[in-house]
């Protein structure tokens, strides 16, 4: 299996100019499995050298394993990954950045105490003759790599005092600081204005130019075709194909990533045409989120769609009380409500099911039957003490109608699977007869089997009359279920798709601010 | 409708859950201390004895009880000793104005709400670190004791004051250990028993997810506060009331001993586990250690060595059976 | 400008100290005279040294409450020792008390390294451990100031250059744990390991073992401290420097030290114990009972705490593309 990737190159590869050259690191046939999930199923990728490959797929593709797995966080439950055709092994973090792999990841993990030249050369500084940290040198250094990154500013600077789009400036000047062949980049635009993205693209322009190859992870279509050469594109931890980016259209990369239309079987419901219960006005937030309006219908299910990081959590959550929006109304069956707290929400019939289950939505220390009944403690409860047998009552009710499995209502929520555990949080909500159920990436982490029993239990609620707010970056989901969907973008709503607008060319393009037909 | 499977509420009974669990192991540890101790000394037996000796710990119990609760919910309040100094200075100042014994403890009470409710704003309100805050107000209060007493005393309590640390209910069980006892089972009840418990272990277990379950978290650690300095007023009541006088290094380095005897009770240290019975269990062996080694003529600094390798044993030794178990 | 930002916490808490100074000195100026400087500064010497110690542990997300019951207790051990062997070296002794905090202080940290017992209850325990072992191996007795040799007390207070040795230990240790703090990977690590647990293994720091090298160096500097504050004082027994760590958690907080780890600096403990070391000597001097010195360094503590937490209030994400052109940059 030593034979360079380019003698079998797959039909999806039309880049002759690339048919004879070695790539500095590929992946063969790797895969990695999740209790429960299979991330990636023997995917493939080619980085050769002053190349930009983009990688391209929806959420839930696997492009975030595939970057840990280079990088050295996850290891591959099979396949191997060969650097300069020979295969090799990244057992640590450290073993990968030796080989000359580093990444610059979604989330910035940096120091806020250290200065930006010490969080640059963290674990190789220079060092003086005494086997002292040569500042001197360290901030000459760290000055020259930023300058050529064109980030002109003092590396004795904190970086607690940069925004983030410098502080992704330094991620990118640690990955530069070792001798990196391949450089990984996780959606580095997501956080810089117009004017630091041309920079970044001048900056791989000149990577480019020093013959690294670089993995360059983006949402954006436009930046895509702006400066990669080539693509690679993956579903459902699958790989779909690859090729040169001079050889296809946008069209037909959302082809390749969103695939069959609808791949899942979503339960058959009709739409009702119920009366409204809730209707946000105006809601803006200082930095998350501005000129939120929409209106929910009772039996109705609202998608929210949008990328990660366009605010759909965030105006979610202001409406449920714990962040405070500094403009706009809710009103409930036509009244002006005040939510200051998740108590207020509760009572006022709105319920959340948050996207971070392990943290926001359930105590997973708990025994199944507390975390049900928590929000309901005063119904199950006398006087304010407790009543155990109404509590497993409670508790049974509820999840068993969402098909729970689990060996005993007193078994900690830990124990369970994510999906079960979800089914734990929603009955935990439906528990408390709720108006309005907001659940957020409500599939998210779960196997498929729990994903139907969630899906035909929403339809369910709908169809007994609540009102479901949805969000959710997953296409079939959003398209499958949603009467209505609003798509979000950069804090703001730029649209609401009903009927045969759903689609999922409508749904990226809008997520993404591409324009209508092919745009440059 | 889709076929509805019935979950089992339970798989142990509570009893046999009970028996594997800490409160056990601290009791057969209780058993064996109180054997011991009557074989080495003739004179542990003594009903009167032992009604002394209960003296060791009723008062400290009474706040770790409150502090129990505190640490369950992932707080910790390092300035009771000191509430019960402040306290005591409060109470012996009002003896000088003349106040008799039912003001008094309106005065010791009042003091240690007043303490508790200064920690709980700066925690709940302010959104500052627990441990920091009460070690400020650790040094404030008794501070203030200090600057009152200086290297004085309060004494000429009233007569009828020395009831609550020297008075007997009945035969040799004392006003101290009823109360103990009363507060044991009342603390019992409200965090096993009721909607306020749970949401203490909830949020002691995970704060932002009680949070998003619709717990109002800070108002709850605002009650907690409140509760431990109150118990710590009582204490003071008691103290003062047992030794006559009030000198500003009143019960000085208690808040060690409380938090230990919380912590050798199963209380988990970074919150969101524990109970009473293992409290009140701790209580009675940290009372009957000291008890018994004071009859063997053992001096009370070594058993701080007792008690300092309990308190890092019993969290140790699970972890490294956990470790052999697992190699 | 930057270099003011970085160190506006040290340079107003030297400014407080400046104030105070200035108040005392309207009514006291024979207290702001070099010489009675020098003295506050040799008094407050033992708090510096102990808490460039604390301010590490602190640092990587723990804290060392057992630091003055390590005083004590190495105090104790070198006193006997000189009891017993008089004619051993002062530099034998000063080994001794370093090595012996030293690896008390690697206890705790290999309870916190190794079974992740959280720091707290670890040095809980040590802290009354400890101070139960002195009376073990003392038998409840006092070494007293007639049972040590001369060279033994004279050597903390013997001058260089007008300065006496108790000063110099802390002058040096500050210079020493500056270029440590700044200038090695070590030092630096301990920023890393305290600031961003989860980003320091990403970067292959071991949080654990720097955990327990913070706990070794405060062990070994309350050795030291050992057996500068016996031999100075002239006297060891259970009971000296009791509660003294809650002075040297106060002096750590009150420079600017975050309990919450991360954020700390040598320059700040100094100053936060300068600070305390100075209202401790110019209470008696104003008149004031030093009654009034407890309460003060109280409620130096909870104002010093409100003013670090008030920095690192989390914002929120920044979506909006208008939030992000006001943001701080």
């Amino acid at each position: 299996m030593d034979t360079p990737m380019t003698a079998e190159s797959p039909p999806g590869v039309r880049n002759p100019a690339q048919a004879d050259v070695t790539p500095i690191l590929a992946l063969d046939k790797i895969s990695k499995v999740f209790p429960g999930v299979k991330a990636l199923a023997d995917v493939e990728l080619r980085l050769f050298p002053g190349t930009v490959t983009a990688l391209v797929g929806e959420n839930g593709a696997g492009k975030s394993t595939v970057v840990k797995i280079l990088t050295g966080i996850y290891q591959p439950d099979g396949g191997q990954i060969l650097l300069d055709g020979e295969p090799v092994r990244f057992a640590t973090a450290q073993a990968a950045a030796q080989a000359g792999v580093t990444a610059i990841h979604q989330e910035t993990v940096l120091f806020d105490e250290l200065s930006v030249a010490e969080n640059i050369f963290l674990g190789h500084a220079p060092r003086t003759r005494f086997g002292l940290i040569d500042r001197r040198a360290m901030y000459t250094r760290a000055g020259e790599i930023l300058e050529s990154i064109g980030a002109e500013f003092d590396p004795g600077l904190r970086l607690r005092d940069l925004g983030i789009a410098k502080k992704h400036l330094v991620a990118i000047a640690r990955a530069l600081s070792v001798d990196a062949r391949v450089v990984i980049m996780d959606e580095p635009t997501a956080a810089l204005s117009h004017k630091e993205i041309q920079e970044l693209y001048e900056l791989v322009e000149k990577l480019k130019a020093q013959g690294k190859a670089i993995l360059f992870i983006s949402h954006k279509f436009d930046e895509i075709f702006r400066i990669a050469d080539r693509y690679t594109v993956y579903r459902d931890g699958q790989f779909i194909g690859e090729g040169a980016i001079a050889d296809v259209g946008e069209g037909d990369l959302v082809q390749m990533m969103v695939g069959r239309l609808v791949d899942q079987i979503f339960p058959k419901r009709e739409r009702m045409g119920g009366t409204e219960i809730l209707r946000v006005v105006g809601y803006d937030h200082p930095t998350e989120f501005a000129d939120i309006s929409f209106t929910l219908h009772r039996g109705e299910i609202l998608g929210f769609y949008g990328l990660v990081g366009a605010g759909r959590s965030e105006v979610m959550q202001a409406l449920f009380g714990i962040t405070k929006p500094s403009k706009g109304a809710v009103r409930i069956d036509d009244k002006v409500r005040v939510i200051r707290s998740p108590a207020d929400a509760v009572r006022e019939g709105i319920v959340y099911v948050p996207e971070d289950r392990g943290r926001q939505g359930a105590i997973t220390a708990l025994p199944i039957f507390q975390n049900v009944t928590l929000p309901s403690l005063g119904r199950t409860s006398r006087k304010g003490f407790l009543r155990l047998a109404e509590e497993f009552r409670l508790a049974r009710d509820y999840t068993s109608r969402l098909d729970l499995r689990a060996a005993s209502l007193d078994t900690e929520l830990a124990t369970l699977s994510g999906g079960n555990q979800q089914k734990v949080v929603i009955a935990k909500w439906l528990a408390t007869k709720p108006k309005v159920i907001i659940l957020d990436e409500p599939t998210k982490g779960i196997d498929i089997g729990s994903k139907a029993a969630v899906h035909e239990f929403m339809a369910e609620l709908a169809a007994a009359g609540l009102a479901v707010i949805m969000v959710s970056s997953e296409i079939p989901e959003i398209l499958g279920m949603s009467d209505r969907v609003i798509v979000m973008r950069e804090g703001r709503i730029v649209d609401t798709l009903e009927g045969d607008a759903m689609t999922p060319e409508n749904l990226v393009r809008r997520a993404a601010g591409i324009a209508e037909e092919g745009a440059p | 409708m889709t076929q509805i499977r019935t979950i089992p509420d339970r798989l142990q009974s509570p009893w046999a859950r009970r028996l594997k669990s800490w409160e056990s192991l601290l009791l057969v540890v209780a058993v064996t201390i109180f054997f011991l101790n009557s074989m080495a000394s003739p004179w542990f037996l003594d009903p009167w004895n032992l009604s002394d000796a209960t003296f060791n710990f009723t008062e400290k119990a009474m706040i770790a009880f409150a502090m129990a609760l505190l640490i369950i919910s992932g707080e910790i309040d390092l300035s009771v000793a000191p509430i019960i100094a402040l306290a005591s200075t409060a109470m012996g100042f009002a003896v000088q104005l003349g106040f008799g014994t039912p003001a008094l403890v309106l005065v010791g009470l009042g003091v240690g709400l007043l303490c508790g409710a200064f920690n709980g704003v700066l925690v709940t309100r302010f959104g500052l670190p627990s441990i920091v805050v009460t070690i400020g107000t650790m040094s404030l209060f008794r501070g203030i004791s200090y600057i009152v007493l200086g290297d004085q005393a309060f004494r000429g309590y009233p007569v009828d004051f020395a009831f609550f640390g020297q008075g007997y209910v009945w035969w040799v069980i004392t006003f101290e250990l009823t109360l103990f006892a009363v507060l044991a089972v009342v603390f019992g009840i409200v965090l096993h028993k009721t909607n306020f418990g749970r949401a203490v272990y909830a949020i002691g277990n995970n704060p932002v997810g009680a949070a998003f379950s619709g717990i109002r978290v800070a108002r709850v650690k605002f009650i907690l506060f409140l509760l431990t300095g109150l118990m710590s007023g009582v204490a003071a009541i008691c103290l003062t009331s047992r030794l006559g006088s009030t000198r500003p290094s009143i019960a000085m380095g208690w808040e060690l001993e409380i938090v230990t005897m919380v912590v050798l009770g199963g209380v988990s240290i970074l919150g969101g586990a524990g109970t009473i019975p293992g409290v009140v269990l701790a209580a009675f062996i940290m009372g009957l250690v000291t008890f018994g080694l004071g009859l063997l003529n053992v001096p009370g600094i070594v058993m701080s060595i007792v008690i300092g390798a309990l308190l890092i044993s019993v969290i140790a030794l699970p972890r490294l059976w956990e470790r052999w178990r697992v190699r | 400008m930057i270099l003011r930002w970085l160190a506006l916490r040290e340079t107003i808490l030297f400014g407080a100290i400046l104030v105070l100074l200035g108040v005392i000195y309207t009514r006291f100026p024979a207290f702001v005279a070099p010489n009675n400087l020098i003295r506050v500064f040799n008094d407050t010497s033992p708090l510096i040294l102990l808490a460039i110690g604390q301010m590490i542990v602190i640092l990587t997300r723990c804290i060392d409450l057992s630091v003055a019951a390590n005083l004590a207790l190495t105090g104790m051990v070198v006193a006997m020792l000189n009891v017993a062997m008089p004619e051993l070296p002062i530099a034998v002794i000063l080994l001794v008390a370093v090595c012996l905090g030293a690896m008390l202080g690697m206890v705790n940290g290999i309870l916190v390294w190794q079974l992740q017992i959280p720091p707290i209850v670890v040095t809980l325990g040590t802290m009354t451990i400890f101070r139960g072992l002195i009376f073990v191996i003392s038998d409840g007795r006092w070494v007293n100031s007639h049972q040590m040799s001369a060279a033994f007390k004279a050597f903390p207070r013997s001058t260089i250059l007008g300065l006496p040795m108790l000063s110099w230990f802390a002058i040096l240790a500050v210079i020493l744990f500056i270029v440590v703090m700044n200038r090695t990977t070590l030092g630096r690590a301990f920023y890393a390991v305290g600031g961003n647990p989860h980003a320091a293994t990403y970067t292959g720091l071991n949080v654990g073992r720097t955990q327990f090298w913070a706990f070794t160096i405060s062990g070994a500097l309350a050795g030291l401290t050992g057996y500068l504050w016996v031999s100075r004082f002239g006297v060891a027994y259970v009971d000296i420097a009791g509660g003294f760590e809650l002075d040297v958690v106060a002096a750590c907080v009150i420079g600017g030290v975050a309990i919450v780890g991360g954020v700390g600096t040598v320059t700040g403990a100094l100053l936060g114990a300068l600070f305390l070391g100075v209202i401790k000597n110019a209470l008696p001097v104003v008149n004031i009972s030093p009654f009034w010195q407890m309460a003060i360094s109280g409620a130096a503590i909870i104002i010093a705490v409100g003013f670090n937490a008030r920095s690192g209030r989390d914002k929120g994400r920044i979506i909006l593309k208008r939030a992000e052109a006001v943001a701080p940059t």
